[in-house]
């Protein structure tokens, strides 16, 4: 799967907060993603996906060729998109059993569900969730930690071509950590890819990436190899600002003047 | 007009949206004209044959209907045109006990609702009311041997006219309320139930109520008397046909929980929308009985309706669980009662509602504990989930609480659907309807799973039918 991303525009309540994000993304690699806060991160994951409270405003998103920012977001979710929130959201009353089972019916056809629960059980083994969770409401009163473990559990259990991953790392200790990035690390033996959304070092240490971007205020300003995350550690954001700031400035004013 | 079985034209029979809004030809043998005085009342009373109390009691009633005011709170009833009603329409010249004998028409219908099915499955006994009379019923032998009686009250008065008259009125007396008071003059059908001392129907008993007629006014009445020890799960539902007047459905419904029994009464209301559904539900619960109400209301154009419960004696314990679901031009205004006049009684009132399309669902809870009570307790919940902006709910707890030794907890929460919750399902691969079905659904779920199965299922169908097409 190749995603390419084009001068992608997004405001919300008229604030531009994407100003033209260019990345080419694809299966069989692994990506990260940096920036500061507030640089539009999830912005963009929630673009990619279509969440209705963003105005695409121009640009473009092709999955194998095709734009897909008319669909539906279930329409892209079908494509082989998945998207870990960065704050997953709670849905009282609906089992994670019976949400997953859906899911999974949804994407593989029913027919094809026989095993769920069972492989259900494996995946939550390998992820160390307690099997209660199968009948705990989809989040509800769901640690921090707890509902990222759960974003990846149904990663494994949808099988995506390529995964964002927004911040799936932030606020869980080590041994979650470890146990995340083994996820990560299943699927990626197959075809598959990921967008790893991230402020820290330590999960790309699991999870070595193949291209490291950088994401500051609504845009990609530059990428590279995974040595770019070391120059990061090392330096902080500042010399992507000195580097990237002005130029920012500039755009702000000629986006402001049309 | 008096040849049912020939009635059947399938060219007649209208489907829309609403999957019971169809009717067949009127094919009953004997109407009232249009319209309330005291000689329709007089007509009713005897062509029923019965005793003259109970025809001076519906002449009673009658001058307390003309003389109360319409409520004016609750739900708009302005358009309702009392003479423009009729008052009973009588489908059909018996009532058998078996489905083959029912006339084709009438049985179609109710094959067409799964009543014979639902029997054969999981009924203990089930009664079918076509506008004003029952027409079929039937209990399984062996609670009959057992001295159960399940039957519609005009056999109840004559085959235990001691039992009926010492209870019947009792509840609800005909001075209640405007509604109640039109019932007891021209009440008709229903259900007339006792269960023994220690006898425990363990599946349910089912009264199914349709009303076929246009402009009609279905009236029934229900007693239930539990007698010690005893338990009973008494199930009702409701459907009608659509058409371009409305109708009136104003049911009384009398529980007599006697000390230690257990009555739990469920309703699935899904009549039609132009369908104004009026009901006064109240039971007595004496020294350690217990009552619970579940009442759904999916259907009709306003309901009002608050089952409620006294706890006369020591130990009582009862709960109304009220699932409602405010569609297009819909008023659901539902809720319990619970008025706590014995020591160390408890209640439990838990409501959740979900509008609409520009639908109103309101709740009234009231809690009563009187005066020099002692270790009362009460728990009430009021939850309301609004799909759109259109979409209305108003909460309105009322508690009266004359005495000290009391807890009472009361919690009331509403809820919109939220973009986000519907974004993160899509995300998964669910289409919007989907997505907000499984939100009301996760909704419901607290209040559905205490339902038995069959009614579970039944009740999120209706609750499907109903999201359908307005989502997405
Ligand atoms: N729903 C919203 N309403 C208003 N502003 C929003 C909304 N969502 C995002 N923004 C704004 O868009 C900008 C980008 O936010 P976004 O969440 O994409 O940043 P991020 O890069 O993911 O940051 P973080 O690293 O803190 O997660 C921020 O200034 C944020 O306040
Ligand atoms: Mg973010």
């Amino acid at each position: 799967m190749k995603i390419i991303i084009k001068d992608l525009r997004a405001s919300i309540n008229g604030q531009a907060i994407l100003k033209g994000v260019d990345l080419e993304l694809d299966s069989g690699h692994v990506h990260a993603l940096m920036g500061p806060n507030g640089s539009g991160k999830s912005t963009l994951s929630n673009v990619i996906f279509g969440h209705p409270a963003f105005e695409v405003t121009g640009g473009e998103v092709l999955v194998d060729g095709d734009n897909i920012l008319e669909m539906e977001p279930n329409e892209r979710a079908l494509l082989g998109l998945f998207l870990a929130f960065q704050y997953p959201v709670e849905v009282p009353g609906v089992t994670v059993g019976r949400f997953l089972k859906r899911a999974v019916d949804i994407r593989a056809g029913e027919s094809k569900t026989k095993g769920f629960v069972k492989e259900l059980r494996e995946m939550m083994d390998y992820l160390e969730i307690d099997q209660q969770f199968i009948n705990r409401y989809l989040n509800e009163g769901f640690s921090g930690g707890e509902k990222k473990r759960m974003e990846i559990l149904q990663m494994l259990m949808l099988k995506p071509t390529f995964a964002i991953l927004d911040e799936t790392d932030s606020g869980l200790d080590i041994d979650a950590l470890r146990i995340v990035s083994k996820g990560v690390n299943k699927l990626r033996e197959g075809n598959f890819g990921a967008l790893i959304i991230t402020h820290y070092q330590r999960i790309l240490n699991h999870i070595r990436p193949d291209y490291v971007h950088i994401m500051y205020q609504g845009r990609v300003v530059t990428s590279g190899g995974g040595d770019l995350v070391d120059a990061l550690e090392a330096h902080g954001y500042d010399w992507i600002r000195e580097q990237y700031g002005i130029e920012e400035e500039n755009d702000v004013q000629s986006v402001s003047s049309d | 007009m008096s040849n049912p079985s020939a009635a059947t034209d399938s060219q007649t029979v209208q489907i829309e949206d609403y999957k019971f809004g169809f009717h067949y030809p009127d094919s009953s043998v004997f109407k009232t004209r249009k319209g309330l005085d005291a000689d329709v009342v007089r007509a009713i009373s005897k062509h029923k044959d019965e005793p003259e109390w109970m025809r001076d009691f519906r002449l009673r009633s009658l001058e307390m209907f003309q003389k109360k005011p319409m409520p004016n709170w609750g739900g708009d009833l302005s358009d309702i045109n009392f003479d423009e009603i009729f008052y009973y329409a009588k489908p059909s010249e018996k009532k058998w006990k078996s489905w083959e004998e029912v006339p084709e028409d009438i049985k179609e219908t109710f094959d067409r609702i799964g009543i014979p099915e639902a029997e054969r499955k999981f009924l203990a006994g089930v009664g079918a009311q076509y506008d004003s009379e029952m027409v079929y019923h039937n209990l399984r032998e062996n609670l009959s041997e057992q001295g159960v009686v399940f039957s519609d009250p005009e056999t109840g008065l004559r085959d235990h006219p001691e039992l009926f008259k010492k209870y019947f009125g009792t509840v609800i007396p005909y001075t209640d309320n405007k509604f109640a008071a039109l019932n007891s003059s021209v009440w008709s059908g229903g259900s007339f139930v006792y269960i023994p001392p220690g006898v425990k129907v363990d599946i349910p008993l089912q009264a199914y109520f349709r009303i076929n007629s246009e402009n009609f006014g279905q009236f029934e009445r229900t007693l239930i008397i539990a007698d010690k020890d005893s338990f009973v799960h008494y199930v009702e539902g409701c459907t009608a046909p659509i058409y371009t007047t409305d109708s009136l459905h104003s049911a009384v419904v009398e529980i007599i929980a006697l000390p230690g029994s257990r009555v739990r009464y469920t309703t699935i209301q899904n009549w039609s929308s132009d369908v104004y559904n009026l009901v006064t539900k109240r039971a007595v619960a004496y020294e350690n009985a217990t009552v619970e109400w579940v009442d759904g209301n999916i259907g009709s154009k306003r309901t009002m309706k608050y089952p409620s419960i006294w706890l006369m004696g020591e130990g009582a314990h009862g709960e109304v669980l009220s699932i409602a679901f405010a569609g297009k031009g819909q008023e659901q205004d539902t809720g319990g009662k619970a008025v706590h006049a014995a020591d160390n009684t408890s209640s439990v009132i838990t409501s959740k509602s979900i509008s609409k399309d520009g639908g109103i669902a309101t709740y009234r809870g009231h809690i009563k504990v009187e005066e020099g009570v002692r270790n009362a307790r009460s728990h009430f919940v009021c939850d309301a989930l609004i799909l759109d902006p259109e979409s209305g709910t108003n909460t309105y707890p009322y508690m009266d609480i004359l005495a000290d030794d009391v807890t009472i907890e009361h919690e009331a929460k509403v809820s919109r659907i939220s973009e986000d919750q519907l974004f993160y399902l899509m995300s998964r691969g669910m289409d919007e309807a989907e997505a907000a079905m499984m939100i009301v659904n996760g909704f419901l779920e607290p209040l559905v799973k205490q339902l038995p199965m069959e009614y579970a299922v039944e009740l999120n169908r209706l609750i499907e039918l109903e999201m359908e097409g307005s989502v997405g």
